[in-house]
This record gives C-alpha cells, structure tokens and sequence, in this order.
C-alpha cells in the first residue's frame, strides 16, 4: 500500500497570459512567467499551446501522467452559452481564449515532471516557435472524442488484476461519477448564465419603459420617484451583465476544464489497462512459445527447436520488461491520481470562493441602489 | 380553505364602519373559485348587521356589468372588473411533474411539488385580492355602494344565476365594439372647450398606452428573475449530491455551498415574488383602472356628441318651424345629461388622480423596503459562508 506521496513542488512558477494581440489572422499573447523573483515573457499563438499538449500528450500519456488538456478550439464546445458574437473578433470570445490559456499553461507548470520536460522548456524560453501543424485533431472535440471512444473499448473489459486493484477500480468509479455529477451542474450553470442575460435584456427594457411612464405622470413627485425608479433597474441591469459574467468565468469555465481533466485522467487509467494486458498478452504469447518448444523436442527437429528457443528468450525478455512497465505506470498513475486531487480540492474552493465574493459584491451593491431610492419612494405626495 | 393574507394593497380605501366588505374565506374547485364574501353594515337596507354569501367569478362580472350598463353611472369610473381567476399554466406545471416522477430523485420531486404548490397558492392569494379590490372600492364609492344589484350580491344567499355564458361573450363584444371606437372618439373629438377634460383626455392616452408597456415589460422582467432562481435551486441540488459522494474535505465544502444556494435561492425567488406583487401587480391594475377612466371619457364624450347633435336638430326644426317642442325637450335631456356626466367626471377623474399617487408610493416605498430586505438577507448569508469557507482552508 502506497502512502500519499509528499508535496514536491519545490519550483513556484507562476504565469500569465495577458496582452492579445492580432497579428494578421491569428491573436498573438504575452507569456509572462515568473519563478524566484524572475520575470521573463515571449509571445506564443493559441497554435503554439495546442502544439505544446500534442508534444507532450506524445511522450507523457504512456507514461500515466495526466496531462493538461488543451483549452478548446472552436467557439461553441461544451456550452450552449453565446460569448459574444461568434466572431474570433469579439473581446469575450478573446478573453475567454486568453484565461482557458492561461489557466492551461498554470496546470502545465505545475506539474514537477511537465516542467522539466525540454518541449516545455522551450515554450517558454524560445523567442519564436515555428508553427505547430496537424492540432486540429486535438483540442476541444476532437480530444473529447478521442478520450470517450477509448474509455469505450476498455470499459467492456471488467478485470480485476489484483487485491491492490481494488483502489484503482475504486478511483475509476469515482472519477466517472464525478465527470456525470460535474457535467450536470455545468449545464445548469449554462442555463443560469442564460437566464441572467436574459433578464439582463428585460431589466435594460422595462427601466426604459418606467422612464416613459415617469415623463406620462403629471403628479410631479411621482413623475420624479418613477425616473429614479429607471435610473436604480438601470444599474440593476449593470450587475445582472456583471453576474452572467461571474457565472460564466469563474464557475462556468471551472466546470468546463474539469470534465475535460477528469477525461484525461480516466485516459491514464484506460492507459494502465492497456499495459497491463500488454503484459498479459506476452504471457500467453510465452506459454505457446513453450508449447511448440516442447513439442518439437518430442518431434526431434533440432535447427526449428534452435529458433523456438531463441523466440522463447525473446518472449520471455519481454514478459520482464512489460511486468515492469505496469508496475511503473502503476505506480505514477497512483501518484498522479492523488496530487490531481489535491489540486482539484484546491482549485474548486479558491474558484467557488472567488464566486462567492463576486455575488457577495453584487450584493453590496444592490444594497446601496435600494437604499438611495427609498426616500426618493418616501417623498412621492 | 382558511388562510392567512393581507388586506388588498392596491388601492388606497378608506375603511367605513357603515359598510365593510371582505373575502374571508375562499375555496379551489377543479375549474372555479368559489368566494365567501363577507358584509357588515350598519345601514337599514340590510336585513342583518353582518352575513355572508358564497359567489363565484361570473357573478362579479354580472355586477361590473350592470354598472357599465346603467345610464345612472355614466359620469363615474366604473371600478374594474377582476381578472378570471387562471390557474392553468400552474396546472399543467403540476400535472407535468406528476408524470416525470419516475425520472427524479425522491428529494428532487418533493422539492419541487412544494415550489408548484406555493406557486399555486400565490396565485390563488392573488385572485382572491383582487375580487375583493373590486368589492372595496364599490362599497367606498359614495353613489355605487347604494346600487340594488350590489346589495343583491352582497346579501342575497342564493345562486344568482348569472352563468349564462352567451350573456357574457354578448358583453364581451360590445365592450371589444366600445374600446375599439372609443379611441378614436376621444381622439378625433371636436378639442374640448373645457381646459380640464382636454388635458385629461391627452394625459390618459399616454398613460394608458405606457402603463401597459411598463406592465408586460415588467411581466418578463420578473419571469427572468424566476427562472434564475430555479436554476440556482437546481445547482444547489446537484452541489448537493457532489458533496454527499465522499467526506472529503471538498466534498464538505460542496455540501457547506450547496447548503447556502439553496437559501439564497430561496430569497431570489422571494424577490421576484415581492416585484410581481408590489411592481407588476400595481401595474397591471392601473392599466384596468385607467381604461376605466378612459371609458369615463369617452361616455362623456359621446354624450356631447349627443348634445351637438341635439342642438343642430333643434336649429333645424327651428327653421323648418317643424317638431320644435319635441327638438327642444330633446335638447334638454342631452344638455342635463351632458352637464352631469362632466360634473361628477371632474371629481371621479381627480379622485383617480388622488388614489393613483397613494398607491404607487405606498407599493413603491415597500418595494424598496423589501428589495432592500432581501439584498441585505443575501449579503449577510453570503458574508457569513465566505468567512466559514475562508476559515477553513
């Protein structure tokens, strides 16, 4: 039984991805990292971090380690939500890209093997990339795809390798009930963000229609408590667009790279299957081995027992080394699965506070327009 | 079915011991409501001091009706009649909860059943105030709380009989007939001599044409706000069930979030609830009530029609030297008639006036009472939860 590992982030690096800016057809983004006191930045396209996940997703994924997924490619994805106009143009389709970036490159550095990797290392030191080809295939739907149709093949296999793989079938149950519940509350929260905007619209309209009342009325101080009462749906209307934008930055978007990380995590433990009936496989490949082996030596065939000989010291080589491998992914999935963990617990209640603090805002807010109005509402006569 | 609800807040009535009228008591039937209107009055018309009645919907538009079509009350706003009471979208909203029961968790569907039930219960509250709204303001009007066919309503315990549905679609008509012209009366009208129904005149057009633009708009507006506040209940519920999957530490942060949610959503919800009572709810009343003054006009307005008239058939017969007495009584029952639908217009019209700012600042300073209320509810609840929350970590 392995105990949770201890926490090895010596290396505190921190980024930001800020400054979009078009360059011809594509947005270029300042990368700004700091570690010990140190600042450096160069500027990446949204091209150059999809061909940074397909480097590593290449050599890491065998491996066990969960990778970061890239943020997505096209505009409509998981939500039904309109982020502006659809347009690449539009400052909220650039600042959603800009922070699914930015959160994506975090992840990146955070991870202690991911930061040594020289692919990564180049990311951020190099001053111009050559541009990245073939990443369509992997961000957004087509990475959603590729994980799901995997997770396909292997959940027809029900195996059960050993006592200690009970906690491995444990975490996959887990983790597939997670994504359900995560995928449920994030299409609610994309019906909120809706509804907000919509009574968004509608406050915007009627507080132009209680201004027309007010200029109808001919009681004076009634006229006036009328323009006031347009004036406070006015700046309700204001937080009503500030809240759909808290929704859908902060929770929204959290929800979002959640379903898509827990989706590379069940692909490390499709992963681990796999090598494990690799190993299975040579196994079985060996026993036959042995079988010819032994039945040439009843048919005396010495130069075609030479040759089986020989595929048995092959096979058996590898029985060795794919034993080894499962336990090593055995060993890294674990310890991926349990810093994923703490760095989901982290990120939700840091996000979910953040939330909290913006209705929290609002409400002061709402506090302050309301009790302006009152007396206005008092002195009608 | 008895239950608690506060005294109709539309209108600014005053209460008078000789004659108070009230709904005690009301009860939902499949397809009616049935009302207990309840009397006490000192004035000897009455057969006792106090009494009560049971009347349904269609006997309140009997009496409106009656009112509109007696000659006598031309020159006074008839008070609106009350809506029919609708509570067929509620239904259909419960019945569709009944058949998806099997595709819900246990608590999911008690949760929701007692949000529809509430919904159903407001509504209900809703009707029931504002027959009574109508019954008040009839019973404080000096002239029409003496009219027969209100006491009949009031005190006579039998069925009136009044259900004759083509009665009513024939009414129906007419007034659709009345309204559609009287606009147009009122608008392509000779302009008024009189200085006071001139500005009337124009002012109620505006206003009429604007409450009822603020109305729908505000109908939307609060509707948004509900459907805000459901999704929240279900975010809540999803939090919820997140949080009971494991005791981790942030599987208690979801139940503690969870646990929040769903109280502020239950002040969202209160919120749209006090804005449909205290916004749209006046709204949706001064929109009837100003027809009604429209209506004023437009009957005195066709009653100088009436009297023009009158006075160029008398100009005639004088010249014809042909019917003249009978031209000239003709000429004088217009002209009573005209002068006295203007004499008691200007006061109802004023009195409208009077009635019009009391309401609107009554209902305007408890809607931000209430808005404030609730925003310092929400802001104290979320306060206390980041502080937990914070602590924790």
């Amino acid at each position: 039984q392995l105990e949770e590992e201890k926490d090895e982030d010596s290396f505190d690096m921190e980024v930001a991805v800020t400054n979009p800016e078009k360059i011809g057809k594509e947005y270029f983004f300042l990368t700004i990292f700091e570690l010990m006191n140190r600042t450096f930045s160069v500027w990446r396209r949204f091209s150059d971090f999809l061909g940074l996940y397909e480097k590593l997703s290449v050599k890491h994924s065998l491996n066990g380690c969960i990778i970061p997924p890239p943020p997505e490619k096209s505009v409509v994805g998981m939500t039904k939500v309109k982020v502006g106009k659809d347009d690449s143009s539009s400052a909220d389709f650039v600042e959603r890209r800009r922070a699914a970036l930015e959160r994506y490159l975090q992840r990146v550095v955070c991870h202690p093997s991911l930061l040594q990797d020289p692919d990564v290392r180049e990311f951020l030191e190099r001053d111009e990339l050559p541009r990245a080809v073939g990443t369509h295939t992997l961000s957004g739907a087509g990475f959603l795809k590729m994980i799901n149709r995997a997770s396909d093949a292997v959940s027809k296999m029900t195996i059960k390798i050993s006592d200690s793989d009970a906690w491995f079938d444990n975490k996959l149950q887990e983790v597939e009930s997670e994504e359900l519940q995560l995928r449920k509350l994030h299409a609610v929260v994309d019906s909120l963000v809706n509804h907000r905007k919509e009574l968004c619209g509608n406050t915007a309209v009627f507080a132009k229609s209680m201004a027309m009342l007010g200029n109808s009325e001919d009681n004076t101080a009634l006229s006036r408590a009328l323009s006031q009462l347009a004036e406070v749906e006015d700046k309700m209307e204001t937080l009503h667009q500030e809240q759909a934008a808290s929704d859908f930055f902060i929770l929204a978007e959290l929800l979002a790279d959640y379903i898509r990380l827990l989706g590379a995590v069940r692909g490390c433990f499709e992963q681990r299957m796999k090598t494990w009936q690799r190993w299975q496989e040579a196994q079985s490949t060996l026993q036959k081995k042995r079988e010819v082996e032994a039945k040439l030596l009843w048919a005396n065939k010495p130069d075609k027992l030479q040759q089986a000989k020989e595929e048995i010291t092959e096979w058996e080589g590898k029985v060795t080394q794919y034993e080894r491998d499962f336990d090593r992914i055995s060993v890294t999935v674990r310890k991926e699965f349990l810093r994923f963990e703490k760095q989901k617990s982290k990120d939700f209640k840091s996000q979910i506070v953040k939330y909290l603090e913006s209705l929290l805002q609002s409400q002061q807010r709402h506090v302050k327009f309301w009790e302006a109005f009152l007396p206005e509402a008092k002195a009608i006569a | 079915m008895l239950f608690d609800r506060p005294r109709a807040v539309n209108v600014d009535l005053q209460t008078d011991a000789t004659l108070q009228v009230d709904i005690s008591d009301a009860l939902s039937e499949r397809d009616k409501v049935k009302f207990t209107v309840h009397t006490k009055s000192t004035l000897p018309n009455f057969k006792q001091n106090e009494f009560s009645v049971v009347r349904q919907h269609e006997e309140f538009i009997w009496l409106h009706d009656s009112f509109v079509e007696n000659e006598e009350y031309a020159g006074y706003i008839i008070p609106p009649a009350p809506p029919r009471p609708d509570f067929d979208a509620s239904r259909e909203k419960l019945q569709k909860l009944g058949e998806g029961e099997g595709s819900m968790t246990k608590e999911e569907f008690t949760k929701m059943k007692q949000e529809l039930e509430a919904e159903y219960l407001a509504i209900f509250k809703k009707t029931v105030a504002m027959h009574e709204v109508f019954l008040c303001r009839v019973a404080a009007h000096p002239v029409l709380r003496k009219d027969m066919n209100f006491h009949v309503f009031l005190e006579y315990n039998q069925d009136l009989s009044v259900r004759g549905k083509n009665k009513r679609e024939k009414m129906e008509d007419f007034f659709k007939n009345v309204v559609k012209s009287a606009d147009g009366v009122l608008v392509a009208g000779v302009k008024d001599v009189d200085d006071f129904f001139e500005h009337e005149k124009t002012f109620l057009l505006e206003y009429h044409n604007r409450v009822k633009d603020a109305s729908s708009k505000s109908d939307r507006m609060i509707r948004s706000h509900k459907n805000a506040a459901d999704d929240i209940n279900r975010i809540a519920s999803t939090l919820y069930t997140l949080g009971t999957q494991d005791s981790t530490d942030v599987c208690k942060f979801f139940l503690k979030v969870s646990e929040l949610f769903e109280k502020t959503r239950k002040i969202e919800a209160r919120v749209a609830a006090d804005e449909d009572l205290k916004l749209a709810d006046l709204l949706k009343y001064y929109l009837r009530e100003s027809q009604a003054a429209k209506d004023l006009l437009y009957r005195r307005g066709r009653a100088l029609v009436d009297y023009e008239n009158a006075n160029k058939a008398l100009d005639k017969a004088r010249a014809k030297n042909k019917d003249v007495l009978q031209a000239e009584t003709s000429q004088q029952v217009c002209c009573q008639k005209f002068e006295k639908i203007s004499e008691s217009a200007k006061q109802e019209l004023i009195d409208f006036k009077t009635r019009r700012v009391a309401a609107f600042r009554k209902n305007l300073v408890e809607l931000a009472e209430l808005e404030l209320k609730h925003a310092k509810g929400n802001l104290q609840l979320l306060q206390s939860c980041v502080g937990v929350l914070k602590g924790d970590t």
